[in-house]
């Protein structure tokens, strides 16, 4: 059998994957975007901050520095191409103490020395005026009004069908098992199948390290750390800005945060472990959260808890993010150790690795047809009545709802998984559906039977989100 | 589409069903619309399929489905109408309504009265912040009752349940009837949140633990739930006892851990609602802060019974079709309901000072108690006083008042 042969292939399909197969999608390539797991974004870039980072954290001189700095400015441009949300809310770093006061000087310092614009050392009453909410025990604060929210996931996904409209192909559900260059070129081994590329790009995140293994460099480990969260319902919103506690060193502190539905959230714990994949929660790690968010907003209403969930970052054994030519195998890009700021550098690492790729031999000619622009599902929540109507006559699912919560209708749901959705985890992430407070009690069952009835697969085999997540163990037992 | 009606009901279910119905038998000639989500009327009532509903109202015993379906077969002789498959979006204080579904679009609807019978929904895993992994396996009781009767899918075979209310355990006797290993219920409180008929039923006659002072401790399993671990609380403070933890191999965890009354459209409207509760604060007709708009059911406080949430319903009804009949009635003055020592909650909320007559007040007890004495008074004068072998926070109570001696405001409160 022969192999399908590819330019280049990306393996990885989180946030950082996804953004370079879309860079890479205007170029006239046979492009590959690989990931073990069924759907995109089902690693750190699920769940994260979500924050856009003004890129004061940097140590001075770094690459991820550099590539914050610059993704951050390049953020708005990519949103409005991909109709991705993104909220220029500004961010606070509070200080409680004279110690925390200098680390902010150190702070700004460093936001000098990195490029960031609109910064401002404040005091703590100026902070107040800001954000109302914010603890009366905070003496200082670091102000960023570039700090952004946006949303990891949706950036992810639309990269994907961006990158997807534009000829990348999907490999999802295709774990890579094995690399070796035969005559110049890359055959990479995905299970049962294999193909081979020209260059391969490694954004395989926690596993970057396994991955670049296999071609046999291991100039680098990736090594998982644990970031716990927790999400409150809407009416828990008190907060108008991001603001984060002073940083330790094992990240850049908890933060309490709008997210861009209008919930609001507060995390990370940072918890270094061996296990990649280990998403659970602790307990300690909430009331560790439940502490320190009140220590930052004593307002906050931690019964409006919807749910808790944890992602894990990929901490690089360099402690710089990894953006080069291998130097063991020139067909492979590292796009590696990207932890946080990744969600802020994934535009700038795509430029990065786009020019790498030419350093590197990659012929790159624009297409004459290449769409940057990319539209997301009609969110019949935000509509204007009008446009309701005009939707409904249009295609009269859009007048059913599916998701009483969030008020996410059959059209919606049909629309994602059109896009590729084909799990209960992924409908809700390109959609909402099942996010809200009755998390999915309501409309599980339903978006189940949509599932099922669009992708032509019995009830029994759908998953929570791929694998073995099945959602039923069988059907009821014949009397 | 634009829509005037006297009368609009929100949500179809036995509060919806009873209140239109009952509208209906006071002013025939009124322009009465339910407005249901589902494809059908009847609400939760239809995944009910067990039996031990109407032992009040009816005076025998039906399933769910049968208790909805004499309600269902009572409106269909009447001029209202049903609206199915139509979600509410919106409702604001002048009783205007925007509704939408695929088949009309959207529907602007105003009403001269609005029954709220939105219902209720339970609370999450999320809502409880239990720690652990977060698999395919964790499913509601409700969702997973809708799962097993209304789909005829099993959602587990080996499952512990975590809390105690009716839905779980009646859930526990659906699930072994079906083949399932009910493995434990472990419950938070030292006492049930579930009818006590429900516990022997569901539990005690097939052979299920039910552990108070129990909590869910740590949830396993990276893609299905694989373990779920218990232990045992502190009564004072509800943290586990660090020792006490038991695991159980299992592939499902179900909750049913309370319900929620469903208010976003009441909040939307600026309705005034009672923090205890989460539904609206009501008067002795079931009348709202906004006037002409009442509220009954699950969505104003969580019921036990069907029988309960029927009559409470019947109330609302009747009071929406005396309003539109008779125009706004100023409302001089309310005396408060005031729910003290050891009574969580009373519904109504506050009685009009005209009000006479019969007059029935609703009420849950935030402990259990044995023996128990309620006592109402109103200043220093004993209204009424009930005594009762035991009273538990599962189980509403009521208390009837002679509405004529109410002269101020009144006091519920247990007394030793």
């Amino acid at each position: 059998m022969s192999a399908t042969n590819y330019d280049v292939a990306v393996i990885g399909a989180g946030v950082v994957g996804c953004a370079i197969a879309r860079q890479l999608s205007r170029y006239q390539l046979k492009l590959a975007l690989i990931d073990a797991a069924e759907d995109v974004a089902m690693g750190a870039s699920r769940a994260n901050s979500a924050i856009v980072h003004a890129g004061y954290d940097c140590p001075p001189g770094s690459v991820e520095a550099r590539l914050n700095v610059k993704g951050n400015a390049m953020y708005d441009a990519w949103c409005a191409d991909l109709d991705v949300p993104i909220q220029r809310i500004g961010s606070l770093v509070i200080g409680f103490d004279e110690q925390d006061e200098k680390v902010l000087e150190e702070l700004y310092d460093r936001g000098i020395k990195n490029g960031v614009p609109g910064m401002e050392l404040i005091s703590g009453d100026r902070a107040r005026e800001i954000e109302p909410s914010l603890s009366g025990e905070v003496t200082k604060a670091l102000y960023a009004a570039t700090g952004a929210i946006s949303c990891p996931y949706q950036m992810t996904i639309a990269c994907a069908e961006n990158a997807k409209e534009n000829g990348c192909e999907w490999l999802l559900g295709h774990p890579v098992t094995e690399m070796k260059v035969v005559d110049g070129v890359v055959e990479i081994t995905m299970g049962e199948e294999k193909i081979t590329a020209k260059h391969v790009v490694n954004a395989a995140g926690v596993f970057a390290d396994e991955v670049s293994a296999m071609l046999g460099d291991s100039s680098f480990t990736v090594s998982p750390r644990k970031g716990e969260y927790m999400l409150l319902d809407r009416t828990a919103t008190s907060v108008k800005t991001v603001i984060f506690q002073t940083p330790s060193k094992l990240g850049k502190g908890v933060l309490v945060a709008p997210t861009v539905d209008g919930n609001m959230f507060a995390g990370p714990t940072a918890v270094n472990q061996t296990d990649k994949l280990d998403t659970s929660v602790s307990q300690e790690g909430i009331d560790q959260l439940s502490a320190l968010s009140r220590k930052s907003v004593p307002t906050i209403n931690l019964r409006s808890v919807i749910t808790s969930f944890a992602g894990v970052r990929a901490q690089p054994s360099t402690g710089d993010f990894i953006i080069q030519i291998s130097e063991v195998c020139p067909q492979l890009i590292q796009a590696a150790g990207i932890c946080s700021p990744g969600l802020t550098s994934a535009p700038a690492i795509a430029e990065e690795v786009d020019s790498l790729l030419r350093k590197a031999g990659a012929e790159l000619v624009e297409k004459e047809d290449y769409n940057p622009i990319r539209k997301a599902i009609p969110e019949f929540r935000h509509l204007s009545n009008e446009e309701r109507t005009q939707l409904i006559e249009k295609d009269s699912r859009y007048g059913r709802i599916i998701c009483r919560c969030e008020t996410i209708t059959e059209g919606e749901i049909v629309e994602a998984i059109r896009r590729g959705a084909r799990s209960l985890d992924g409908v809700k992430r390109r959609t909402r559906a099942g996010m809200g407070r009755c998390q999915g009690g309501f409309c599980g069952p339903r978006v189940m039977e949509i599932l099922s009835r669009e992708l032509g697969i019995p009830m029994t085999e759908l998953t929570k989100f791929g694998g073995n997540s099945r959602l039923l163990t069988g059907v009821l037992k014949e009397d | 589409m634009k829509k005037f009606v006297d009368i609009a009901v929100i949500g179809g279910g036995p509060a919806g069903l009873a209140a239109a119905l009952e509208a209906w038998r006071a002013q025939p000639e009124l322009n009465i619309l339910i407005i249901e989500r589902d494809h059908e009327p009847g609400g939760i009532l239809q995944q009910c399929i067990h039996n031990g509903f109407g032992l009040h109202f009816f005076g025998e015993e039906l399933t769910g489905p049968e208790y909805a379906g004499r309600f269902i077969a009572e409106v269909k002789k009447t001029s209202i109408e049903i609206m199915t498959d139509t979600m509410v979006l919106e409702l604001n204080n002048e009783r205007k309504i925007l509704a939408v579904s695929a088949e009309n679009g959207l529907i602007e609807i105003e009403a001269k009265a609005v029954v709220l019978a939105m219902g209720c929904r339970e609370r999450t895993r999320g809502a409880l912040n239990i720690p652990g992994s977060r698999p395919a396996g964790v499913y509601t009781a409700g969702c997973a009752q809708r799962l097993v009767n209304m789909e005829g899918y099993m959602p587990g075979k080996k499952v512990v349940i975590l809390g105690s209310g009716d839905i779980g355990l009646i859930m526990a006797r659906r699930m072994t009837w079906e083949g399932a290993k009910v493995e434990v219920v472990a419950e938070l409180m030292p006492f049930s949140s579930g009818l006590n008929r429900n516990i022997v039923q569901c539990l005690v006659d097939n052979n299920i633990p039910l552990k108070f002072n129990h909590t869910v401790v740590r949830v396993d399993g990276r893609e299905r739930v694989e373990a779920v671990t218990i232990a045992e609380v502190d009564p004072a403070t509800k943290r586990p006892i660090p020792g006490t933890e038991e695991t159980y191999e299992c592939d499902t965890l179900l909750l049913s851990v309370g319900l929620i009354p469903e208010n976003e459209l009441t909040n939307g409207a600026g309705v005034e609602m009672d923090r205890i509760t989460s539904g609206a604060v009501v008067d002795e007709t079931r009348q709202t802060s906004i006037p002409g708009v009442f509220a009954c059911g699950n969505v104003l406080h969580v019921h036990d019974l069907v029988d309960n949430v029927s009559n409470e319903a019947k109330l609302a009804g009747l009071s929406a079709a005396q309003y539109v009949a008779g125009g706004e009635k100023k409302v001089e003055k309310y005396h408060s309901v005031n729910a003290t020592n050891g009574v969580r909650y009373a519904v109504p909320q506050r009685i009009s000072a005209d009000a006479s007559g019969k007059l029935d007040v609703y009420f849950r007890v935030g402990n259990a108690y044995r023996p128990a004495k309620l006592v109402v008074r109103c200043g220093e004068e004993v209204l009424a006083t009930r005594r009762k072998a035991i009273m538990t926070p599962g189980e509403m109570e009521k208390i009837t008042l002679d509405a004529d001696k109410i002269t101020g405001d009144i006091t519920l409160e247990m007394e030793a």
